[in-house]
């Protein structure tokens, strides 16, 4: 059984058709890349596999693990192990984000039935992954997000990625508005955290980061429709060449 | 439909634990207000003729207010003229005789007071808490009096202090706030009835918390009290007053006055919880908060610091304020103002730079929710003498849906060129981004909400002492519970 199976999925946000029948299944240990031009409906299908409110499943379905997670709420997939890196997270003044980690990561030992880390033991937790995403600790007791760089973002994300040991981990976008050292520190990081146990579902804009980040798997989305599965080669073909060649033969 | 529109205002102000009403015999002025009711009051009251003689000066600048038509107007609030003439100025528990201990105290009034958490018996109080508990307009009974006069504290009603201490009185009342300060501060010099009155004598630090409670019990009555706080020379003192009202479809008028003074090397913290009636769902009824609050850092290195958090009220009008006079003096104002359903609030502070090295810091947390509308508006102002005055203000804004408002006015006057100011704002929201950010990382909606708001109002809150810090974050999740989700 795959990790995630999407069947079909036809999703509106605002009642406008976004995504018009996408299929993708993702095997554990498997690092699945989704390419495609602005408005594709990339973003979408990130926040429709998170369970953003507005965006509705008209026809298709998504099992995850094998359970048909339509219906749930985004905290009841989280708790699952489904894990979403923003492309923009956001900013909360006034709560640490050592803080804001612990209340999540709590939140998946209660529903586990294990009992929640107090403030220092989950320090001590944080102390390790902090290392292994390149932050120091003193970033940790900052306000969530806030005057946090684009890099410093990005890594916050990938550490409370790390914290939470997802088993699926959909990244929007972590390589947008990274300079070059940025991005290979980024990508290391991703390397890291992939496992044979979890799988990477990296959308992205660009060919740079699959440099790093080797896809076992590339899927093109246009206009709402995946027109083309392939391997890595296809991502240099994209850089290459551009979208325009799909685009063009879908329309 | 089987529901009746009585259980419908009930489910609505569910929220309000505090709605109820005592059932006791009153004494009370007749309604209206003219010369008479003043000397009324002051006669009832047993008092000096010089505060007679004040109260009536009083009462005819505020005459003269009125017939001007000098209401003020000025505040981003609105609400209907209030008809002065159609309010009750006085309404005290009858008592046969005077009170020496709490057994004579009407049970009534005692389990009123158990209901709302402040049990007034001393063995059942708050270790370290000292308490005035002041129901309509008088007071009831003070606790620990006897252990705060070993340190010659002086805390008592404002009554008995007219009585045993008339040349403190003499001395500093209205000496902070003139009655021609402003149209509700005459209106409270004139028929004001009761409130706290303390007095920390020169090098005393209070050992205990000091707190007055007021609660309004009548209707149609207006509350108008005074408290009036003197920290002499290298003392401190902390206090702290909280407010509920019953529930009722009339709006309440409360306009009360606030003096502190504080002497050389002095410290003055002074919080507030206020909960009064805020008024049902649909803005029906609710307590008219028109409160002037003000004190002078008269000596050399004192230091005055107001907390206030305000959830209740219809509408509250105020500004805690620090006249910063004593060389290197301190001013601080920390407040967490929430407005729902149909509450407006227009407060902030006045922080005003006379003497040297004068230093002041305003944190001001507005929260709106619902129709809710908050209004912060302050002023720093720094005189010719204030040599290298300093301040640093913050006011920030919390939005929970999307029919609410927030507003700032900041007013800035600096007349000495070596002043420093600083002002940082930033407004946040609770909406779907942010909600969807926290569920996705495992944390519902509502702990999303609680983790969100505590931490804007933090600052704020760790300012309070330690038993009302947490009080005070029961009442902010307690007040939003159901506005998001």
């Amino acid at each position: 059984m795959p990790l995630l199976h999407i069947d079909n999925l036809h999703v509106s946000v605002d009642g406008k058709n976004i995504l018009k029948g996408v299929n993708l299944s993702i095997e554990r240990g498997e690092v699945h890349a989704i390419m495609g031009p602005n408005g594709s409906g990339k973003s979408t299908l990130a926040y429709m596999l998170a369970g953003k409110s507005g965006y509705k499943a008209t026809k298709g379905s998504v099992l995850f693990d094998g359970q048909d997670i339509l219906t749930l709420l985004p905290e009841e997939r989280a708790r699952m192990g489904m894990f979403l890196s923003f492309q923009h997270p956001v900013e909360i003044p006034g709560v640490r984000l050592d803080q804001f980690m612990r209340a999540g990561f709590n939140s998946l030992r209660k529903h586990r039935g294990e009992p929640e880390l107090d403030p220092l033991k989950f320090d001590r937790l944080l102390k390790k992954n902090v290392e292994l995403v390149g932050l120091q600790q003193a970033m940790t007791k900052r306000f969530v997000n806030m005057n946090f760089s684009g890099g410093e973002k990005k890594k916050s994300e990938l550490l409370q990625m790390s914290i939470m040991e997802p088993r699926l981990s959909i990244l929007d976008e972590p390589d947008s508005g990274l300079d070059v050292d940025a991005l290979r520190d980024v990508a290391n990081c991703i390397k890291k955290l992939h496992t044979l146990e979890n799988a990477v579902l990296l959308v992205t804009h660009y060919q740079r980061i699959l440099n790093y980040v080797v896809p076992d798997q590339v899927h093109i989305l246009v206009d709402g429709r995946v027109v083309r599965t392939g391997s890595k080669d296809l991502a240099h073909d994209i850089e290459a060449n551009g979208y325009e060649q799909y685009e063009q033969a879908h329309t | 439909m089987t529901t009746t529109n009585k259980d419908l205002k009930a489910a609505a102000n569910q929220e309000y634990k505090y709605g109820w009403t005592t059932n006791v015999e009153t004494e009370t002025s007749e309604k209206g207000l003219n010369e008479d009711t003043v000397r009324w009051i002051s006669a009832k009251k047993n008092e000096p003729k010089f505060l007679l003689d004040w109260r009536l000066k009083a009462f005819s600048y505020w005459k003269k207010l009125v017939s001007e038509n000098k209401t003020p107007k000025w505040a981003n609030v609105e609400f209907p003229e209030i008809d002065y003439q159609n309010l009750y100025y006085y309404s005290a528990p009858k008592s046969k005789k005077q009170l020496d201990s709490l057994d004579q105290v009407d049970p009534e009034i005692l389990a009123a007071y158990e209901k709302l958490g402040i049990p007034l018996h001393e063995q059942k109080q708050l270790a370290g808490v000292a308490v005035d508990a002041i129901f309509d307009s008088v007071s009831i009974a003070t606790t620990f009096r006897k252990e705060l006069s070993k340190h010659g504290i002086i805390f008592c009603s404002f009554s008995e202090a007219v009585q045993d201490h008339p040349e403190l009185i003499k001395k500093y009342l209205g000496s902070i706030v003139p009655y021609t300060d402003n149209f509700f501060a005459a209106l409270n010099a004139a028929v004001f009835s009761d409130g706290s009155f303390c007095f920390i004598p020169k090098g005393v630090r209070c050992p205990l918390e000091l707190t007055t409670y007021f609660r309004i019990n009548a209707a149609e009555t207006g509350q108008f009290e005074r408290t009036l706080i003197v920290a002499e020379d290298d003392s401190y003192v902390s206090y702290l007053e909280g407010c509920s009202a019953p529930m009722r479809d009339e709006n309440q008028l409360h306009a009360a006055v606030v003096e502190l003074v504080a002497l050389e090397n002095a410290e003055i913290k002074y919080s507030t919880i206020q909960n009064w009636y805020p008024g049902d769902a649909n803005g029906k009824g609710g307590i008219y908060n028109f409160v002037t609050k003000r004190g002078a850092c008269r000596g050399n290195n004192s230091k005055i610091s107001w907390t206030q958090v305000e959830t209740g009220s219809a509408i509250t009008w105020k500004y805690p304020s620090v006249m910063l006079i004593g060389d290197g003096s301190v001013g601080e104002f920390y407040s967490v103002a929430l407005t729902k359903g149909y509450q407006q609030a227009d407060t902030g502070t006045k922080m005003i730079h006379l003497g040297r090295n004068t230093r002041s810091k305003i944190v001001s947390k507005g929260i709106s929710a619902g129709h809710g509308q908050n209004t912060y508006r302050g002023l720093v102002r720094v005189m010719p003498k204030a040599y290298k005055a300093r301040n640093f203000t913050q006011c920030d804004s919390l939005l929970i849906g999307d029919k609410c408002g927030a507003h700032t006015a900041p007013y800035v006057e600096v007349r000495n060129n070596t002043a420093h100011l600083e002002h940082e704002a930033y407004t946040s929201k609770v909406d779907e981004e942010a909600l969807f950010y926290c569920n996705q990382r495992g944390i519902s909606n509502e702990d999303a909400q609680s983790l969100i708001i505590n931490g804007f109002c933090k600052e704020v809150f760790q300012k309070l002492p330690f038993e009302f810090a947490v009080e005070a974050n029961r009442l902010i999740e307690l007040n939003l519970e159901g506005t998001v989700g």
